[in-house]
């Protein structure tokens, strides 16, 4: 666990001192004080949302939907149990920055989602956090308990009328529960099949009633974007992409770990805080945004900033902000392969395009890889990829399709060299 | 068929939910079976299933739907390794290499004495720490190089006997 670069969620916090999670130490670096303000104050709910919205900040998850927005879809007048849920189910390859979250600056999170609750009349939350990561889980739950006893979750929160509780939920082992519909029905004790939307979560959502989901990072953003103003959250990114944003650096860098910087950075800068490339190798291609993200050549990165609008132009996603890094050494056919296999095997098997899809991608590029491709595979794979993308009720489907078809978009030639000589075009080592 | 202790940690489960919203703690009541069990039989999840007053084949269907249930016995030791891309950019599946070796099994398989069982797993999100390993679900193990993955087998053999 590494975090170095730090900006908004991370400043001041000792990642080397063992205690620096507890309520104590979150405290002292001025921690709870952007709800205490709040609180203090009564201030009106839209004037809370006002402030998000004001900030820019994106949603941190991967779709970077505004945060704000999302907030004021929440029906506040509504009478009945209302929620909001954190997605912290981080599982797509390259993506382990709500790990750190977590894992440091719990209590970030927690005064976030009171915040959130805060603003949108909320009175329980929860948090689903994957379930691999189960050490964290039970240091997010001894968090719950230190806010509980210090009076900052539960019955009259700080001794005024607002209440609000919040539990944490583990996943225990699917992919599919990072979507947000497939996580409340896990959330509700079942399969985690994602839901048709429409009805949003907003009207229907947990239990069926309204749920606002966002992710770890866009929720421990919060307290510092009530606390020192929207406009220094904003000034902190670029327009239209407030903030600094957490990048997962993994591959082939000397230094992999999360990087706080702000959004708009030079991937090239981002790259030499990560130490350069491992054993002085040349940079071959880069996933920008976690394994669904369609890849980009070196070169085409090396000319990139690091925000959503910028990547979104290169043709590719700033999605979790998960840099996969990789050099010369690695064979793409073998890359999309091992990710082909991942959606393979775990798409839910609800959706026909994508149960029977995801198998047919693995399969076909398996045998290009072990020479046994035939000269139509790259046409099969195509026709495969358009039989799932945008057919299916989530997003699975798609981002099991975007790297085939950018992977045999900028690495054609490694495909059809595969296909017709029977091996790869380079000496290939993962590492 | 689980102890008071168990239980206890079940109930703490539920509380977390509405109280007409008990099938919400089916996960955590699973894997507080499992735990204590070490595998899932199908009397165990038609047990947790009658805990939570909720239909057998719900609790099944959880039990079979997430990957880290197991329905067969398992060895003393479950060691889950990630090959996913990020991971096998950092040594993932030269670690998997490495484990198969020196357990002398496969994916999927226990070694004679049931002391170890290796899984291939999928995106643990620790990809920045690879090579990782995670031993029986929740104990996370980073950075696994050749040694480390040597010391961690030997104490965990020790532990076994």
């Amino acid at each position: 666990m590494a975090v170095f670069e730090k900006g908004v969620i991370f400043e001041g916090v000792d990642t080397a001192d063992s205690s620096c999670w507890s309520l104590a130490a979150y405290q002292a670096r001025g921690g709870y004080t952007a709800l205490k303000k709040l609180i203090e104050a009564q201030t009106p709910q839209d004037e809370v949302i006002a402030e998000i919205k004001n900030s820019s900040l994106r949603g941190r998850g991967g779709a970077g939907f505004p945060t704000g927005l999302k907030w004021s879809f929440m029906p506040r007048s509504f009478p009945g149990d209302k929620y909001i849920v954190c997605n912290s189910d981080e599982g797509e390859p390259g993506t382990f920055k709500d790990r750190d979250i977590m894992w440091f600056n719990p209590h970030a999170l927690i005064e976030g989602m009171i915040i959130a609750a805060y603003a949108m009349g909320v009175k329980r939350g929860y948090n689903y956090i994957h379930g691999e990561i189960f050490e964290v889980y039970e240091r997010f739950e001894t968090a719950l308990d230190e806010a509980r006893a210090a009076g900052l979750l539960g019955e009259r929160i700080l001794g005024s009328d607002f209440s609000f509780d919040l539990f944490a939920h583990h996943g225990y082992g699917a992919y599919i529960c990072g979507e947000e519909t497939a996580l409340l029905e896990s959330l509700e004790g079942k399969k985690g099949q994602p839901r048709f939307k429409p009805p949003f979560p907003a009207s229907f959502g947990l239990y069926g009633k309204p749920t606002t989901i966002n992710n770890t990072e866009s929720f421990a953003s919060v307290p510092f974007i009530i606390k020192d103003g929207a406009s220094k959250f904003l000034e902190a990114g670029k327009p239209n992409n407030g903030g600094t944003k957490l990048f997962s650096i993994s591959g082939h860098v000397n230094r992999p770990g999360n990087y706080e910087i702000p959004l708009g950075t030079p991937f090239a800068t981002l790259l030499e805080m990560a130490g350069g490339m491992k054993d002085g190798k040349k940079l071959k291609a880069v996933i920008p945004g976690g394994s669904s993200a369609p890849i980009l050549p070196g070169d085409v990165m090396m000319d990139l900033t690091m925000d959503y609008d910028a990547i979104s132009k290169a043709g590719s996603m700033l999605g979790s902000g998960a840099v996969i890094v990789m050099n010369e050494d690695v064979c793409m056919v073998k890359a999309l392969e091992r990710l082909a296999y991942f959606y393979h095997e775990e798409s839910c098997g609800q959706c026909t395009p994508c149960r029977e899809g995801t198998g047919w991608l693995y399969r076909v590029i398996h045998r290009i890889e072990n020479g046994l491709g035939r000269p139509d595979d790259l046409d099969l794979l195509t026709s495969v990829g358009n039989n799932m993308a945008g057919k299916t009720i989530c997003a699975l489907a798609d981002a099991a399709v975007f790297p085939v078809r950018s992977f045999t978009k900028h690495f054609r030639s490694e495909f059809e060299y595969h296909i017709e000589n029977k091996k790869c075009l380079v000496d290939h080592k993962w590492f | 068929m689980l102890t008071t202790e168990s239980l206890a940690k079940i109930d703490r489960e539920v509380a977390k939910y509405p109280a007409a919203q008990k099938q919400s703690a089916v996960m955590g009541a699973l894997r507080i079976a499992q735990q204590e069990k070490s595998w899932l039989s199908t009397d165990l999840i038609e047990f947790v299933a009658n805990y939570l007053d909720i239909p057998p084949i719900a609790a099944y269907e959880v039990a079979t739907f997430y990957n880290m249930y197991d329905l067969k016995p398992v060895g003393k030791f479950k060691i889950t390794v990630c090959t996913n891309l990020p991971c096998a950019l950092g040594g993932g599946v030269a670690a998997a290499d490495y484990l198969k070796e020196k357990l002398n099994i496969g994916f999927g398989e226990t070694t004679a004495d049931g002391k170890f069982t290796l899984v291939e797993g999928e995106c643990m999100g620790a990809c920045g720490d690879a090579p990782v390993l995670l031993v029986n679900n929740h104990s996370m193990c980073s950075f696994m190089s050749k040694e480390a993955i040597d010391a961690k087998l030997a104490e965990l053999d020790k532990l076994g006997n």
